[in-house]
């Protein structure tokens, strides 16, 4: 990604004139999403039999989800916290984009991922914290990176796609997780299924009063995908298969190595998610384990459009929206799916990308403001 | 004639007796339980008819498994929206029909088309990434179904009910040896039964119509099929949203004929489970249809191993397993067929690919 982006024209443009090209799109997105929802809370009013209409509700639901997200320090706190699991994951799913693979098995590598260390976390939890940490945490790692490889693997062995194998992994990992808690890992004699608390394992909390190792773990693990991606050999193969594994191939790469590893290396990050959750937040493991984290990533990855410095951005947006959703039940009535919701309009609204950039006359420009499908197709978005 | 003797005999042999047993326990389990067997394959093969179709034109369509449940959704909400006008009318004569219930399956399916036009819009006119589409229809439709049914459920309305299916005569269903297989083709709902009908017919379609041909070339060679006079965009959107109607058809059965209720996400992974089972039916509808049968089978005796577990050594090798992980079964099955059957299988060639007309210039 490194030298100018010329346009069609051949002119050399400013990184100012690139990064408003960039963010036109995005933040017209955002606000038409905002929009439909408004409509979407006045539309389903009306629906609900006995409901008294209220034309201000769409703005006391915002209010209270902008107040909910960044409204007091603890609110930030708490929009950081559901934040870092979607960094990890958006990163999954983006670094699975550049080379053209699709992971949506994130949630199960996600639920591998915290099983691991919950595993390795209650196993290791009488130990230093300096050393319980890195176990459980690696454990996290390694499992999430095991639920990523099978899918890999069986692509570039039998040619399987990727998209159907990792969601039937999801549901695997589902009945895995409620076999493992209710089942070895329960506690004796407690009258619903749970596991042992992870201890020392536990990581730190660094911003009181629930800001947890994971929040620099987050932005770390951004810079690291990065670095791997721009800077390292192994990137850039990742990139030439995914745009075009056949080039790759003749170049002497071998693309069914790199789709291996980089379903691997994606799972890993989904599994540390997981990890994160369950030795940051959470410490326990109950059968009713899960998260929306799986869905959320891919929105967080596609909004991003696989840049891993972006993801940040696109984590906070999403994570604030998780953050945010509870007082907006309480305070709306409005039920949290909504959230779900906004970020599906976002989606449609990123694919129909082409018939926006028309509305709004916003020329595409090279690599800049290449729509998400560039990620995927054969194309690649950006000339080095 | 008693078997027992011969059966005890058989299951005792070391290792090669674990097999009989597997056997024997498909014996005992399956007659008994084959109407509920083809009931669980009725909506995969709809929704694998769904793909084929989509998949024949050149449109993958991964979003199968929202639009389901959005026209599962669809269906109830109809219901509960139409109950004061119509009461609860007594069921008709004919699978316990009613006309809230017909207006029920024509609201789910009409959903599913233009869920299944925004998908062809997306992916052929937009030309955008057709598995990313699909993704989005799904998270949408999740949240949408999810959000609208925790407003709408707190009140805990009524639907419109459900079908009820056909009970067969039981002299037929009481014959020995294939007595079961009546029951399973016959003891269906509506959308189950008819599923059958619609299989056969859009096997002749797709193979034996012009109409079949041309979608197959341009599922194939869009290029070659475009130099001949065929309209390949009009044909892939046709294609895309007849499928929906397969797909809102699996979708109503789920909340009006095999329930009478919704709950999120009850496709629980059908929409998937069913584009395996294409693959595995190497695009065709009767082939889609018997990999749905293999699939259902699956998912009962992975309920039925909790209920009624096999004994012997087979129990016991069983039993050591948790009983939530038998849930994992039929996923693990759709896994291993995929890659096992997928080099084997091919897809249409043009599959999934966007096409662009020749510039006329």
């Amino acid at each position: 990604m490194s030298g100018a982006i010329r346009t069609a024209a051949g002119r050399p443009r400013g990184r100012w004139a690139r990064l408003r090209s960039a963010a036109v799109l995005p933040l017209a997105i955002v606000v038409l999403s905002v929009a439909l929802g408004a409509a979407i809370i006045l539309v389903s009013e009306l629906l609900v039999p006995g409901h008294p209409f209220n034309p201000y509700l769409p703005i006391i639901a915002y209010e209270a989800l902008i107040e909910g997200a960044i409204g007091s320090p603890n609110a930030i706190v708490s929009t950081l916290v559901n934040t870092t699991p979607l960094v990890f994951g958006g990163l999954a799913v983006g670094f699975g984009f550049k080379a053209g693979l699709f992971n949506i098995g994130v949630q199960g590598q996600f639920l591998m991922g915290a099983l691991g260390a919950v595993i390795v976390g209650v196993w290791v939890s009488a130990l230093p914290p300096i050393v319980a940490i890195p176990l459980a945490a690696l454990a996290g790692i390694a499992a999430g990176a095991a639920w990523g490889f099978i899918p890999g693997f069986l692509k570039a062995v039998s040619g399987a796609h990727e998209v159907v194998s990792t969601i039937m992994l999801n549901y695997i990992a589902v009945a895995i997780l409620a076999a493992a808690v209710s089942g070895p890992l329960k506690v004796p004699k407690s009258p619903s299924p749970v596991t042992y608390d992870v201890g020392n394992a536990a990581f730190p909390i660094i911003i009181p009063p629930i800001g947890h190792l994971g929040i620099p773990l987050a932005v770390l693990a951004a810079l690291f995908v990065y670095w791997l991606l721009v800077r390292t050999t192994w990137g850039f193969q990742v990139r030439a298969v995914g745009a075009s594994s056949d080039a790759a191939r003749y170049a002497g790469m071998r693309p069914r190595l790199v789709i291996i590893a980089t379903m691997s290396f994606s799972g890993a990050l989904g599994g540390l998610a997981g990890a994160c959750v369950l030795l940051g937040v959470t410490h326990t493991m109950t059968s009713s384990f899960g998260t929306t984290v799986g869905f959320d990533s891919i929105a967080v990855a596609l909004l991003a459009r696989s840049n891993p410095l972006v993801t940040l951005l696109s984590a906070l947006l999403f994570g604030s929206m998780r953050a945010g959703a509870g007082l907006m039940q309480i305070r709306a009535e409005i039920p949290v799916e909504l959230v779900d919701v906004l970020q599906a309009v976002i989606l449609l609204f990123l694919v129909a990308a082409p018939v926006l950039r028309r509305l709004l006359g916003v020329k595409p420009t090279a690599g800049a403001d290449a729509g998400p499908t560039t990620d995927l197709s054969s194309q690649p978005a950006v000339v080095i | 004639m008693d078997i027992t003797p011969i059966a005890d005999a058989l299951y005792g042999i070391p290792l090669l007796g674990i097999l009989f047993q597997a056997v024997g326990f498909l014996v005992a389990v399956i007659p008994p339980n084959s109407p509920n067997i083809m009931n669980a394959a009725a909506p995969l093969a709809l929704a694998a008819l769904c793909g084929v179709f989509c998949e024949r034109s050149g449109i993958v369509n991964i979003g199968i498994e929202g639009t389901m449940l959005a026209s599962a959704f669809t269906a109830w909400v109809v219901g509960v929206a139409i109950n004061p006008v119509f009461g609860s009318p007594t069921p008709g004569p004919i699978f316990g029909a009613t006309i809230p219930l017909l207006i029920c399956v024509v609201a789910a399916v009409v959903v599913a088309m233009l869920i299944s036009a925004l998908h062809a819009y997306l992916s052929i006119s937009l030309r955008a990434d057709q598995i990313i589409s699909g993704t989005i229809i799904n998270i949408a439709a999740f949240g949408v179904t999810g959000y609208l049914d925790q407003l709408i459920s707190k009140s805990s309305p009524a639907g419109a009910g459900s079908f009820a299916a056909y009970v067969p005569p039981t002299w037929l269903t009481e014959l020995p040896i294939v007595g079961w297989v009546f029951a399973m083709f016959l003891s269906l709902g509506p959308i189950a039964m008819s599923t059958l009908v619609i299989i056969v017919g859009a096997q002749i379609w797709l193979f034996r119509s012009r109409w079949g041909l041309r979608t197959r070339a341009v599922g194939e060679h869009p290029r070659a099929a475009e130099t001949v006079g065929i309209d390949v965009i009009r044909l892939r959107y046709q294609n895309v949203i007849i499928a929906g109607i397969f797909a809102g058809l699996a979708g109503a059965w789920l909340s009006i004929e095999a329930t009478n209720s919704f709950q999120i996400g009850m496709t629980t992974g059908r929409g998937f489970i069913a584009l395996a089972a294409m693959i595995m039916g190497r695009w065709t509808p009767l082939g889609a249809l018997g990999a749905s049968i293999v699939f259902a089978l699956f998912i009962q005796i992975s309920q039925l191993i909790k209920i009624v577990p096999p004994g012997g050594d087979l129990g016991a090798i069983m039993g050591s397993v948790p009983s939530q992980a038998w849930d994992a079964f039929p996923y693990l099955l759709t896994m291993v067929i995929l890659a096992g059957v997928v080099g084997k299988s091919i897809p249409p060639a043009a599959d999934g690919q966007p096409y662009e007309r020749e510039a006329a210039a």
